[in-house]
């Protein structure tokens, strides 16, 4: 057992994947991963090529030439870096390159904030990633081995991003248990390069991304589309694997808590979602059978899992830390097209702001309250102060 | 279009080969054209031409490919004899 914070977590991850070559550009509150990673390669503690990039473009560009020749790679990046980055996100994903990145989770200016939110990350659930969300340092670390397993799972063969929101997460000082190497490497074999989609192999040139007519296009695309489908079942056999390997729960699509018999269900996502476990063992404490669905994947989306968890419950509360303006809260309109009653939605922690154990509590006791009162569908930015001061 | 291997997700993918983007030389405007008089055989447009659509000769001799020939110009522009001029495709 250690003492880590959530972005170092993510750097030992990398190290127990033996990542290969890693590309990125540092942004707070990412930094820290890539500088322990290059500490750890500096050292000799772990072996890799480290590209110093002049950009989060060319960060992942470099990802992607480096994985089109067999290595395992890594990058991560935040907010501004992820936008500047957005193309390349997109080649990735299209190309099927099984890259993993880690996402701190940061507000987009204007205005110029570094705090927490989770539209940056959400902005890209188009671009053909398998995207997850992290509740702990110790699930930051866990999930970075189970992200190259999946991505690399033949059956998949796209990247992975995965969030962790800024300095609740990133910069909190946790215990960690660190991976046993030989039990992480038990858990993921080496890349094979023969199984990569796009290989670059100097006796066999071809050339990766050429044009492509409408005559052909859908047809690649409806690959993707398949790969997804059957990226649920690889991820939750994933996170059985390593569960097994680590002797710790891991969580794959969703992580159900104590919501089998709840009357009010709050979905959650990300670091905020310990204290709403607080909050809901505080509820039950005080006779309201609550309880909490994480949602630990975002792409593929877990819909099904969620709609059969809160099938009993009188109440679901959708808590959002992003927005789609002019539609609604993300994860909350997302979810709500595989409910059959319409949950509410609450948008919370935007900018960086707490959502405390007593919000979740309070959100839960208003979701009830609203469910009772028959107002169904109803969207609320929580915690509200005025512009004034 | 390459099928990739058996058992590998399948990408789209193009084998490097003459004209794999198809016959360019139709999106050209302007036509260079060389005047071998004025040519010192320096291959400096050899060199630049983007698309490799200028040929060299065993006797150094350059003519242009004019089925890739894109029509940028750059061989006109690099010539040190200038001995390219670009001729409006009718």
């Amino acid at each position: 057992m250690i003492i880590a914070t959530g972005n170092h977590a993510v750097s030992y991850g990398v190290r127990a994947a033996r990542a290969e070559v890693i590309a990125a550009y540092p942004i707070t509150p990412q930094t820290q991963i890539i500088e322990k990673l290059a500490e750890l390669i500096q050292s000799g503690e772990m072996r890799a090529k480290y590209i110093r990039v002049e950009s989060e473009h060319s960060a992942m560009s470099a990802c992607i030439g480096a994985e089109a020749c067999g290595a395992r790679t890594f990058t991560a990046t935040s907010s501004h870096g992820l936008a500047y980055m957005s193309e390349m996100v997109f080649w990735a994903g299209m190309g099927r390159f099984p890259i993993v990145m880690a996402v701190v989770n940061r507000t987009l200016a204007p205005p110029w904030s570094i705090w927490n939110e989770h539209t940056d990350m959400l902005a890209l659930r188009d671009s053909g990633w398998i995207m997850m969300m992290c509740e702990s340092a110790q699930e930051a670390h866990d999930t970075t081995v189970m992200a190259y397993r999946i991505a690399e799972d033949e059956r998949v063969l796209q990247p992975v991003m995965f969030g962790l929101d800024a300095f609740s997460l990133s910069h909190t000082a946790e215990n960690l248990e660190l991976i046993d190497q030989e039990a992480a490497d038990g858990f993921l074999p080496p890349l094979d390069p023969e199984r990569l989609p796009v290989y670059m192999d100097p006796d066999n040139p071809v050339t990766f991304g050429n044009l492509l007519g409408p005559d052909k296009m859908m047809e690649f695309r409806h690959l993707i589309k398949e790969a997804f489908g059957r990226a649920k079942g690889v991820i939750e056999e994933a996170a059985k694997g390593l569960s097994k390997a680590t002797g710790r729960e891991q969580h794959g699509l969703i992580e159900d808590y104590r919501s089998s018999d709840a009357e009010v269900v709050i979905l959650a996502m990300g670091a905020s979602s310990g204290d709403c476990k607080d909050a809901v063992d505080i509820l039950r404490d005080e006779g309201i059978k609550a309880g909490m669905v994480r949602v630990k994947t975002i792409r593929p989306f877990p819909g099904d899992e969620i709609a059969a968890s809160v099938r009993r419950a009188k109440a679901v509360a959708i808590v959002d830390r992003d927005y789609s303006y002019g539609f609604g809260g993300i994860i909350g309109r997302e979810a709500a097209s595989y409910l059959s009653k319409k949950p509410l939605n609450y948008i919370a922690g935007i900018g960086g702001r707490d959502i405390t154990v007593e919000d979740f509590r309070k959100i839960a006791e208003d979701a009830l309250a609203s469910a009772e009162r028959g107002e169904p569908g109803i969207e609320k930015w929580w915690g509200m102060r005025g512009l004034e001061g | 279009m390459n099928k990739a291997k058996k058992g590998r997700a399948k990408v789209a993918l193009s084998k490097p080969s003459e004209g794999a983007s198809g016959l360019t030389g139709l999106w050209r405007l302007r036509r260079p054209v060389i005047d071998p008089a004025k040519c010192t055989k320096c291959h400096l447009c050899w060199l630049y031409c983007p698309e490799g659509a200028i040929a060299r000769g065993a006797d150094g001799a350059v003519w242009m490919i004019y089925e890739y020939c894109k029509g940028c110009g750059v061989c006109s522009e690099v010539c040190p004899s200038k001995s390219i001029s670009l001729v409006k495709e009718g």
